[in-house]
């Protein structure tokens, strides 16, 4: 294994490099046993903690997989509202008139500064005052309202470098075969800007997925980590039941940050398209292509 | 409208010191524990290689939510770990600074990895060419060039643990969100005027942060 950073390791640096493989099992050793002795004076390694989530499939049929089905409903339901807000937002950013461009970049630039947990608040207790929500649905009303404010400004952005990202030639060429404004956009630039977004689009749904936790820990809304107080009041595990929590979390988002970045490379390297792609990461940096330091490994 | 913010029974200001002391500590923790990660995933021990690329994927993927609440039920009353604070606030200050380090580190080492992608390979050719190790190469040569290019990223990073500050507010420290929960809930009447000071507090905080971040991003930016 070699990279552009240091060289190839001959015998000399293969050992060097055993010796910090060493040093760092047994620093981290060291940790993980600090960990792990605590845990164990506290009760948390004992086998009656974990297996409740091995034997009893109550643990998931009643908590885990309903609560997993709440985090992904107001993801999705606030994903497929923001989507088509964004859009409509990201376009009249780019707008010719300045009277629909500066307010629209004002709302966008506004709502994305606000932290979601804040319009997640905001939202409830609009809900309390003004409307006849009951309040069991109130904290999904909640959750959703909020993620769909700040994303659809997110997703405003998305679409509008999804746009800019296009090469110039494709806005010359529709003009000079005499389309309109609203053709350029609708027949030209939109259908490609779409393929062009699916990664970043992909990798909001992640933050989407993850924000939905907050309306957990404080509206009372019931997803996945809101259960960790219900099935740790029944075994007293909260240790173990945060992990499991964690790691379903994980390999949700894992599935979908892989297949964004799967996406990503699949356009870039695509012959059909303009090769325009928006990353994950829409303020990412992209300056030095290809042919960067760190590639190798 | 605004008579809440003269009763004198809401520190707002107080409030927003929390928030901003919050954010630097935690910026400059994860400043670092970023770097020390992207040095591990470009590093020649494949062990390290191995555990900086687990430690990024798997804490990315975990609601900072999850962390934070983790930090604070998990760590502290289970496990009984206090981080040297002595009462309930500075304990919850501290294990909330540790949660956002440990999720914000992650994207500081996948935003200096993509700076130092943007380091001419020559760069570090030369570099060991002159015979300099990897400590050398990295720390005299690519990761300058590196911070330079990914000021821009890395203020969109600050400014996003900026407003992740206020998830400290689900373990109880008495930050900006924490307030404004408490005053939704005093003030219904005025939720609007609440909503807006801290909504303007919010931008106050990360309008200029984000201004004065591009410029520098800008002037610092390696000319190639």
């Amino acid at each position: 294994m070699s990279s552009v950073l240091y060289d190839t390791p001959g015998p000399k640096a293969k050992a060097r490099n055993w010796v910090y493989s060493g040093v760092f099992v047994v620093v981290f050793g060291l940790a993980l046993w600090w960990v792990l002795s605590i845990m164990a004076d506290k009760n948390q390694l004992d086998a009656d903690k974990w297996s409740p989530f091995v034997t009893d499939s109550q643990v998931w049929t009643t908590f885990l997989l309903p609560g997993l089905g709440e985090t992904l409903k107001a993801g999705l339901i606030a994903m497929v509202i923001a989507l088509p807000l964004g859009a409509l937002l990201g376009i009249a950013r780019l707008s010719d008139h300045a009277w629909i461009r500066v307010p629209v970049g004002a709302v966008v630039e506004f709502f994305r500064a606000i932290p979601v947990l804040m319009l997640m608040l905001f939202s409830y207790a609009l809900y309390v005052q003004f409307s006849a929500v009951s309040s069991e649905l109130r904290p999904l009303y909640a959750v959703v309202t909020g993620l769909v404010l700040y994303n659809a400004a997110v997703i405003a952005e998305i679409v509008r470098a999804g746009i800019l990202t296009l090469p110039r030639g494709q806005t010359d060429a529709a003009k000079a075969i005499g389309m309109r404004k609203g053709q350029v956009m609708t027949y030209v630039l939109l259908p490609q800007a779409v393929t062009a977004m699916l990664p970043a689009l992909v990798s909001q749904l992640v933050v989407i997925l993850k924000d939905t936790a907050i309306g957990g820990a404080l509206l009372g809304f019931g997803e996945l980590l809101s259960m960790n107080r219900q099935i740790s009041a029944n075994y007293s595990n909260t240790i173990p039941t945060l992990i499991v929590i964690a790691l379903i979390y994980i390999a949700v988002n894992f599935a979908l940050t892989t297949f964004a970045s799967w996406l990503e490379r699949t356009l870039r390297g695509s012959k059909k398209g303009t090769g325009a792609v928006v990353g994950g990461d829409v303020a990412e940096v992209d300056a030095g292509g290809a042919a960067g330091v760190g590639k190798a490994p | 409208m605004f008579d809440f913010l003269n009763s004198g029974q809401y520190d707002v200001l107080g409030a927003f010191w929390v928030t901003v002391q919050l954010t630097l500590y935690s910026a400059v923790g994860s400043l670092v524990w970023g770097t020390v990660l992207a040095g591990m995933r470009v590093g020649p021990v494949p062990l390290m290689r191995g555990f900086a690329t687990a430690y990024v994927n798997l804490v990315r993927n975990i609601p900072l939510t999850v962390l934070i609440i983790g930090c604070s039920l998990g760590l502290n009353q289970t496990l009984g770990i206090t981080l040297g604070g002595s009462n309930f606030k500075e304990i919850g200050f501290r294990l909330a600074v540790l949660g956002f380090i440990a999720y914000t580190g992650t994207f500081v080492c996948e935003a200096l990895r993509s700076g130092i992608n943007t380091v001419p390979v020559g760069q570090a050719e030369a570099a060991r060419a002159l015979g300099l190790s990897f400590f050398q190469v990295l720390r005299l040569i690519v990761l300058p060039q590196a911070f330079r290019a990914v000021i821009a990223p890395l203020a969109n990073v600050l400014i996003a643990l900026t407003k992740n500050t206020t998830v400290a507010a689900t373990i109880g420290v008495a930050e900006a969100a924490l307030l404004m929960k408490e005053m939704i809930e005093n003030e219904a009447d005025a939720l609007f005027a609440v909503f807006g000071v801290f909504a303007l507090g919010f931008v106050v905080l990360t309008l200029p942060t984000g201004l004065l971040l591009g410029w520098v991003s800008k002037r610092v930016a390696v000319k190639r």
